[in-house]
């Protein structure tokens, strides 16, 4: 009996270790498929060119494959999606956790969450047929689907994130901290800015990393209402035109060339690229994260 | 009341028929109490009994409870602190706290002392750095920690970190402290430190501690009062208290028959 018990456990335990494991074998195969693909342009095509080209044309002759249109295309929307949400999703995850009554935190909150459930292709359309009408029209631009277009939506897709994840770092920290400012006459607003938000703060960096992680790797948005005009956007100016990022490339693209051609490899090199850049991110917002809980538990 | 013991003292508290509900739940009833100027006044009483929910009363901190409900009149200097034209903000300035667990903020042992200072409007680093200094001293903690002002004040010892909140607290100037058990997260030698540094805090400040260490009431305080069902039951000298009380339930009490 005893030993048909102890062997029962064994067989879960293995099951599920399994199991968990498929995830990262998962991981593995995917990084495996991914770069060994990529690393396969480098045999026809100079990996400096690649890196530093400013020109992509694979349809000239010989074809070009330059990143850099592309990954600053893709760092010029991100930039402009963080700068309109952090300052958004950082005060409205103070209003939820700091100042909102129980029952209109818990109102608003099923909202936020809605947002988040919002497929991309929807907020592609709205963008395309609402929004970049109305820019093109106020900042007297020859298209509307620009940069900026691209930077407005995602910042919208990018909002859950970073309101949920800073609401958790700030409603984490101890309500006696707080108590300790407003006895001392400290205000409300005093003891959030003061002491709650720096206390909070790396828990807040995390959420603004992933939701750059999040803005980042958008593709089908994007694709809708940057105009996907492959070149070096201007900086700041490039903001109002149109540019093209890596995601909507490889989107574009890929359906189009044949397996296993220069151009096929040169798209795989491109989402290499953007997996380190979304890896190094989350990576970032991990490390930041542990940091964090440190901090308020002393070392 | 109009103690009969207090009659020569000045009285920095005046309570006069506190009730506070907690929803429906009346967590205060009727209590009145004098609570004089530069002396210590221990709250004992067994848990539940409204001991920590009234020195709450005297700094406003139940402000913060949403269901909290106030009737009745509580004077710190003569002037009704519940009035609609107190500034809360001077309030807590003037009456500062100290709390059961030690909650020193997330920054340098520095910069948890300069904290109050600098949201009441002290700008001048001198000044500020004579602030730590003399506050520190004033907490005994200077001689520990000059050495590190600018530290995580979490990296301390949880009764370095209750010292560094009284000097916090000392930092603002205050003329009350309260202190709402401020020695039962510590250890015993952590706790002979605090005591002594209440009592030499006495000179200075009107101190009004809850505590569950009856103890601790016998040693450090001047009058004490019993709390029992959100009632006063007793109030008196310490002494009288401990060794002579008049109700039967402060006896009971007391002698460890229950509580």
């Amino acid at each position: 009996m005893v030993f048909k018990r102890r062997h029962k456990e064994k067989l879960i335990e293995a099951t599920l270790f399994w199991i968990g494991s498929l995830t990262i074998i998962i991981l593995i195969l995917i990084c495996l498929f991914l770069f060994r693909d990529a690393l396969t342009l480098f045999s026809t095509h100079s990996f400096y060119s690649f890196v530093t080209g400013s020109l992509w044309y694979p349809t000239a002759d010989p074809p070009l494959y330059g990143l850099i249109p592309l990954l600053l295309g893709s760092v010029l929307v991100t930039f402009g999606a963080i700068c309109i949400s952090v300052p958004l999703g950082i005060t409205s995850a103070i209003y939820i956790s700091e100042i909102a009554s129980p029952r209109v935190a818990s109102f608003l909150k099923p909202f936020i969450e809605i947002l988040a459930g919002i497929p991309s292709v929807v907020y592609g359309f709205f963008g395309l047929v609402v929004l970049a009408p109305y820019l093109q029209l106020w900042l007297d631009l020859s298209t509307g689907q620009v940069a900026l277009t691209g930077s407005v939506m995602l910042a919208v897709m990018a909002l859950p994130t970073i309101i949920s994840i800073s609401e958790d770092a700030i409603s984490s920290i101890p309500s006696s901290i707080r108590e300790g400012s407003l006895a001392m006459g400290a205000t409300n607003w005093q003891t959030i800015y003061k002491v709650v938000l720096p206390a909070a703060l790396s828990g807040i960096s995390a959420a603004v990393m992933l939701g750059m992680g999040r803005a980042i790797g958008e593709t089908m948005t994007v694709m809708m209402v940057t105009g996907n005009a492959a070149v070096i956007p201007g900086m700041p100016e490039g903001i109002v035109e149109s540019v093209r990022t890596m995601t909507a490339t490889i989107a574009l693209e890929m359906g189009e060339v044949p397996i296993g051609s220069e151009h096929y490899h040169a798209l795989f090199a491109v989402g290499s690229v953007l997996f380190i850049m979304t890896f190094l991110i989350n990576l970032a917002a991990d490390i930041i994260k542990k940091k964090y809980r440190f901090k308020l538990e002393g070392s | 009341m109009g103690e009969d013991f207090l009659q020569n003292f000045e009285i920095a508290i005046k309570v006069n028929n506190l009730n506070l509900w907690y929803g429906d739940n009346n967590a205060l009833k009727e209590i009145s109490i004098d609570i004089p100027k530069n002396k210590v006044t221990s709250l004992i009483g067994p848990s539940g009994c409204g001991k920590s929910t009234f020195i709450r009363c005297i700094n406003r901190m139940n402000d913060l409870v949403r269901t909290c409900s106030i009737e009745g009149e509580v004077l710190v200097y003569d002037e009704d602190i519940y009035n609609e034209d107190i500034d809360v903000v001077e309030l807590r300035k003037k009456v500062g706290m100290v709390f059961q667990k030690p909650n020193p903020f997330p920054m340098s042992i520095a910069e948890n002392i300069t904290y109050g200072p600098k949201i009441h409007g002290i700008k001048n680093k001198n000044e500020l750095n004579r602030i730590v200094e003399q506050s520190l001293k004033a907490a005994a903690l200077w001689d520990e920690v000059s050495d590190r002002l600018d530290k995580s004040a979490l990296d301390l010892s949880g009764g370095q970190q209750q010292r560094l909140c009284i000097a916090r607290t000392l930092a603002v100037n205050p003329e009350i402290i309260l202190f709402d058990e401020p020695c039962s997260a510590l250890d015993p030698i952590s706790t002979a430190k605090i005591e002594e540094l209440i009592m030499n805090l006495k000179k200075d400040y009107t101190i009004v501690i809850v505590t569950h260490n009856m103890q601790q009431a016998a040693r450090i305080s001047n009058y004490t009062a019993y709390f029992l069902h959100g009632k006063i039951m007793e109030y008196g000298d310490t002494e009288q208290i401990f060794e002579n009380p008049r109700v039967k339930s402060t006896e009971d009490y007391i002698t460890g028959r229950f509580g």
